[in-house]
């Protein structure tokens, strides 16, 4: 475990007084030759990388009209320096979303403005050099790229984008993220991001088989690779490995059960994770987005339901259809894709489920909004359905839930302190600091209401969750997932 | 970096995970155990030889559902949760007990 000054927690974050490069030690892996090169990137930094970087910034900002504007309208206001969990939680300046944009944009002042090409030193433009990457590299991969900070500036300046770029900038001269990249190379070499050979998987799935008949005496069916089957499940990788995700991946096999449709996992895509978008490359993002289309396409699926993944959703909710379409072949009376939750809420609404919600009695639990669900996604017809149909769905199924501080959750909740490629343990530092908005307001409600559980949808959430909540005096098992709650309380019907 | 085992030197990773599975031997184990403050017990290799021999036929590291159905099988129902293995392990059964094992660390969203 970390150490460092353990803050205290609070209802809402107080802003602390800066320490300038209190984490500018801290860097990720840096990724091998042989990470690299699966993914189109050099392995090591290329002869004249610092040129190549700027030539590939101006390339972005010629694509992507976004970055640009990004880059040019921020007036400096402040609105958004304590909205960063990251900053809240280390006191580090550059960890203020403006400062972190800053790394990036004092170098497209140099290099593409005329004020930075003719008095560099008075607009503060600086040339790309050894010592700009290193800081790149050390504080673009300390931004979860949750967007919180975009919900509160005036202008709309996304941090996760330009941080994105950036990202892109250094794979493409040779600096990767040994964490993100090996992820990625493992989907394209086993179809998913953990690295389960297909026997793996089957093995996993026909154990929880076991498992399910032997808790509930109903053999409810975890399929694999079943051509013809209704629905393609997209869950990511952590559901059939890890805990407690395992036990929300249960819960989307008895729905299905309990409302007779027949789905599938595909193992050449047994992964609804993309982190493609976590290293702003389109073309790595397309190509494990692709892997979707292909597996619904073997299987002949009409429908494709995506599990508890929150960047997964935001890939699936707003790009699949660019990066994999059209989805004609798939039945058009239901949403192309759709989210597990949505499914779980119509099937509950038409009262094709029925939960016995005692059998949740003993816990009182509370709801963390996911990032990527919350800024980046929607659910259902409703409005604003990405908050509403998790909540509706933990209602039906428990007696005891109650809301944390609203300026923590929902549109402006508080990212996990691990999203965007940050899960992993050299970074564990900044994911414990990140950890402490979140956390504060989970002790509020544990003090005042008694709440032993936090409920997400989202797979780096539970994970990070399980991890950074003992450094906080909390039972790693009070992470957990909405799927886990449909399973404890779903009331089953035998059938063959 | 690279751990000294019996006068012989093994390359591992920068978190400390053996480069090479096939040059595993029992030694690395206690070594490594030695490193994290640890004394290996006939419980602990239970653990370590179930993961090779899972290793070995599957590439992979087993669910944490898998292991922990497999312990309570072979050594006790009362001891197959998360819970024995953490006791057995601090540092996780999937990270620390892995590294003993010769294994690659398992990474994804976990």
């Amino acid at each position: 475990m970390v150490d460092f000054e353990k803050p205290e927690l609070r209802e809402t974050p107080v802003v602390p007084s800066i320490k300038p490069g209190v984490m500018s030690h801290l860097a990720s892996h840096v990724a091998k030759p042989k990470i690299q090169e699966p993914l189109g990137y050099p392995g090591e930094l290329v002869d004249n990388w610092e040129q190549a970087a700027v030539d590939k910034l101006g390339e972005l900002k010629g694509k992507y009209r976004s970055l640009q504007v990004f880059l040019d309208s921020c007036v400096f206001c402040g609105a958004c320096t304590d909205k960063c969990h990251y900053f809240l939680g280390s006191a580090d300046p550059k960890n203020m979303p403006v400062a972190r944009q800053e790394l990036l944009r004092s170098v497209y002042r140099r290099y593409y403005t005329l004020p930075g090409k003719w008095f560099p030193k008075l607009v503060g433009a600086r040339d790309m050099n050894r010592e700009v990457l290193d800081e790149w590299y050390s504080y673009f991969y300390q931004c979860s790229e949750c967007r919180r900070c975009a919900v509160f500036c005036p202008l709309g300046i996304d941090t996760a984008e330009i941080a994105m770029a950036a990202r892109e900038i250094m794979d493409s001269v040779g600096r990767g993220q040994k964490y993100s990249n090996e992820v990625i190379g493992k989907v394209f070499k086993f179809g998913n991001n953990l690295g389960l050979a297909v026997r793996a998987v089957a093995d996993t799935l026909a154990s929880l088989e076991e498992d399910v008949e032997e808790e509930t005496g109903v053999k409810v069916r975890f399929p694999l690779d079943e051509e013809g089957a209704e629905v393609l499940l997209m869950a990511p990788s952590a559901d059939f490995f890890a805990e407690p995700h395992v036990d929300g991946l249960i819960g989307y096999g008895k729905v299905f059960h309990q409302a007779g449709i027949s789905w599938t996992f595909s193992s050449h895509a047994a992964e609804g994770g993309n982190f493609g978008l976590f290293i702003g490359s389109y073309d790595n993002m397309r190509r494990v987005a692709v892997r979707v289309r292909e597996a619904a396409l073997d299987l002949g699926v009409k429908r494709i339901v995506f599990g508890e993944c929150g960047h997964a959703w935001r890939v699936a909710y707003s790009f699949l259809n660019t990066l994999a379409g059209p989805f004609d072949f798939l039945d058009p009376r239901y949403p192309v894709p759709q989210h597990i939750c949505e499914v779980t809420y119509d099937l509950m609404k038409r009262g094709v489920l029925k939960f016995d919600k005692s059998q949740n009695d003993h816990m009182v639990l509370t709801f963390h909004d996911s990032c990527n669900v919350a800024r980046a996604s929607g659910m259902g017809d409703l409005a604003d359905g990405q908050f509403t149909i998790p909540r509706e769905i933990i209602k039906a199924t428990c007696n005891h839930f109650v809301e944390m501080s609203p300026s923590t959750i929902r549109g402006a909740t508080f990212c996990c302190g691990a999203g965007g490629g940050t899960l992993t343990d050299e970074l564990m530092e900044i994911r414990t600091r990140g950890a402490v908005p979140r956390m504060g307001a989970l002790q509020h409600v544990t003090d005042k209401h008694g709440v032993t559980h936090m409920v997400s949808i989202c797979a780096i959430c539970k994970s990070q969750f399980s991890k950074i909540m003992p450094y906080f005096d909390f039972d790693a098992e009070m992470s957990m997932g909405v799927h886990q709650l449909v399973s404890n309380a779903i009331i089953l019907d035998k059938r063959d | 970096m690279a751990i000294e085992v019996e006068g012989k030197s093994f390359e591992t990773d920068e978190e400390g995970y053996l480069l090479n599975l096939n040059d595993w031997i029992p030694g690395i184990a206690d070594a490594m155990a030695k490193e994290d403050d640890l004394d290996l017990s006939e419980e602990h290799w239970e653990i370590i030889n179930f993961l090779r021999e899972y290793y070995e036929e599957y590439q992979i590291a087993p669910a944490v559902r898998v292991l922990t159905k497999a312990v309570g099988k072979r050594m006790g129902k009362d001891k197959g949760n998360s819970k024995y293995l953490y006791s057995l392990f601090p540092y996780g059964p999937g990270k620390q007990a892995c590294r003993f094992a010769g294994l690659p660390k398992p990474t994804g969203c976990i």
